[in-house]
């Protein structure tokens, strides 16, 4: 659907994108998250053409988007649909006439545009507001609007630029839900920009993170969120854990296949032995349930303890308290196995 | 001042001096706001179009343009009517009357709407237009349907502004040949020490004053 390679662009003398592979099948739900400043929606951008690049390929459904000007390059943003972190409403226009501006732009009749505003009113779920304007709205209602006059040319794509981030939680759950129910509804292929790890975890099937413009990790969300790559530590910040100097702390990974099994408790039972749990935490994600436990265990049972892991397909890894050198983490680490 | 004397006076006066000069006033000011609003909306649309920040930038015609606009701009009106007058007998084959007036106080008033309504149009929300944009507005569009659209109090508010302006300038014009409540309040009032004109001119023009500023604030409250 989009396929990104080796895309580069620069603002004066900065560059702000330095060679990006990225390729997002049709229907996904793909997240592109990084630090403020790191090239993210100046990479959405490049999608719909709003900015321009000076190498690399940008092909959406098969077609270079900077090959594209005037009307060819209007007809393809029809096909792309994009909301906005400030809503972007017209605020002298209704509820109704900003969802109708784009059928008017294109000069669909009267009729098509009164069903089709009707329509979209119904699926974002208010339909009583329609001849109210953007001011009488809440932000929650405003996106909503937005992301109905979005979906008014029947796009195949649909850009989320910090969609969420000027809403409460609770609201911006309630626009993720939406995101999803869309996605599966009518098949748009979404692609979402945002610093909200919550919104990447309940909409996103891939995600990729960007640093200093470039590529740092790429691929499942669950998986990403699981392995936790160095990126997104730089992203989200490291915990302070509180981790003790005796024996083994270890991080257990509660992949979706072990992440509703009593894996703690039954260890300790069949190997019989006692250790501390030093925290832990679960997050729900658009599909599965996924965790990680931090447990302390007496420095002589680690082999038992590896060995049960190993049979029992559970994916761990050492911890160590910053003290102690990185390098040593590494060693210890296991390559882990996804199923 | 007010005594019988003043009343003779003024109905004396007023049918055949002031009763026409406002009918003449008027025309001018109509006239030029009709013809320099077209005009100078037409030259904000190249404005915004072909600004540094516009849709779609091109430097060379921007400067030629800004360089036209700021030019005009730095004549007052009364020395632009001046030293345009051979233009002006050329295109209306006289430099003295109303109709004389039109041509230089529109030439005048054009780049000074065509500015104020660049200006408006810069206003709006940059990430409207970026929104227009991404649903495939074309620049008329998106100049139309949402520049206009969202700048419609800012452009009462310059149509009021312009209108008052050029009233005043058009009572200016009457100094050297335009006709108009100006004319009669320096001719036939200050010149011919007058005052009964001459205050009755001012007076006059105060009304009319706020007569388009209640217009213009009546509509602006009823569009926001």
């Amino acid at each position: 659907m989009i396929q990104i390679k080796g895309l580069t662009k620069s603002f004066g003398n900065s560059q702000v994108l330095k060679g990006v592979d990225i390729n997002i099948p049709p229907g996904m739900i793909y997240g592109l998250v990084g630090r403020s400043g790191a090239g993210k929606s100046t990479l959405l951008r490049c999608i719909n053409g709003l900015e321009t690049y000076e190498e690399g390929n940008l092909l959406v459904e098969g077609v270079e988007v900077k090959s594209l000007s005037g009307k060819a390059a209007r007809e393809l943003r029809k096909e792309i649909g994009m909301i906005f972190q400030q809503f972007s409403l017209l605020t002298r226009l209704s509820v109704y006439e900003n969802i109708a501006l784009p059928l008017k732009c294109w000069k669909y009749s009267n009729s098509y545009i009164d069903n089709k505003v009707k329509e979209l009113l119904e699926m974002i779920g208010i339909p009583d507001k329609i001849h109210a304007k953007p001011k009488e709205l809440s932000g929650g209602q405003k996106q909503r609007v937005a992301i109905a006059r979005a979906l008014a040319m029947n796009p195949k794509i649909l850009l989320c630029d910090e969609a969420t981030s000027a809403l409460d939680p609770k609201t911006a759950k309630s626009i993720t839900s939406l995101l999803n129910q869309i996605n599966q509804d009518l098949g748009i292929t979404i692609v979402v920009v945002t610093h909200q790890m919550s919104v990447l975890r309940s909409v996103c099937e891939e995600i990729a993170i960007l640093e200093n413009g470039k590529l740092a990790v790429s691929g499942p969300v669950e998986e990403i969120f699981l392995k936790q790559p160095q990126a997104l530590k730089n992203l989200i910040g490291q915990k302070d854990l509180v981790l003790l100097q005796e024996g083994i702390n270890i991080k257990i990974l509660l992949s979706h296949e072990i992440s509703c099994q009593p894996v703690i408790t039954r260890m300790a039972r069949e190997l019989s032995i006692d250790f501390m749990i030093l925290g832990g935490e679960m997050e729900s994600y658009q599909k599965h349930t996924l965790g990680s436990i931090i447990i302390n265990i007496p420095g002589e049972h680690f082999n038992k303890v590896k060995e049960y892991f190993i049979k029992n397909h559970v994916m761990w890894e050492i911890v160590q308290s910053n003290e102690q050198s990185s390098a040593e983490v590494d060693d210890h680490c296991l390559a882990m196995n996804f199923g | 001042m007010f005594g019988n004397e003043f009343w003779v006076e003024l109905l004396k006066y007023f049918d055949k001096i002031i009763a026409p000069a406002i009918f003449s006033t008027i025309r001018m000011v109509t006239a030029t706001m009709i013809i320099a609003s077209i005009l100078g909306f037409g030259l904000a649309i190249l404005l915004t179009l072909y600004g540094p920040q516009g849709l779609r930038p091109r430097e060379k015609i921007y400067k030629v343009l800004d360089f036209i606009v700021n030019s005009i701009r730095s004549f007052p009106a009364l020395i632009l009517i001046v030293a345009i007058s051979p233009i002006t007998r050329m295109v209306v084959g006289t430099t003295i009357g109303e109709k004389a007036a039109i041509l230089p106080l529109t030439l005048a008033a054009t780049p000074f709407i065509a500015r104020l309504i660049e200006g408006s149009f810069k206003e709006v929300d940059k990430q409207l237009i970026e929104a227009a944009r991404s649903f495939g507005a074309s620049d008329m569009q998106i100049i139309f349907r949402v520049m206009v659209k969202e700048s419609i109090p800012s452009l009462i508010s310059i149509t009021t502004l312009t209108a008052i302006t050029y009233l005043a300038a058009s009572t200016m014009a009457g100094a050297v040949g335009a006709g108009g409540l100006g004319a009669v309040a320096l001719n036939y009032g200050y010149q011919s020490f007058n005052n009964t004109i001459l205050y009755t001119s001012v007076f006059i023009l105060f009304i009319m004053v706020q007569i388009i500023q209640g217009i213009g604030t009546w509509l602006y409250k009823k569009i926001v």
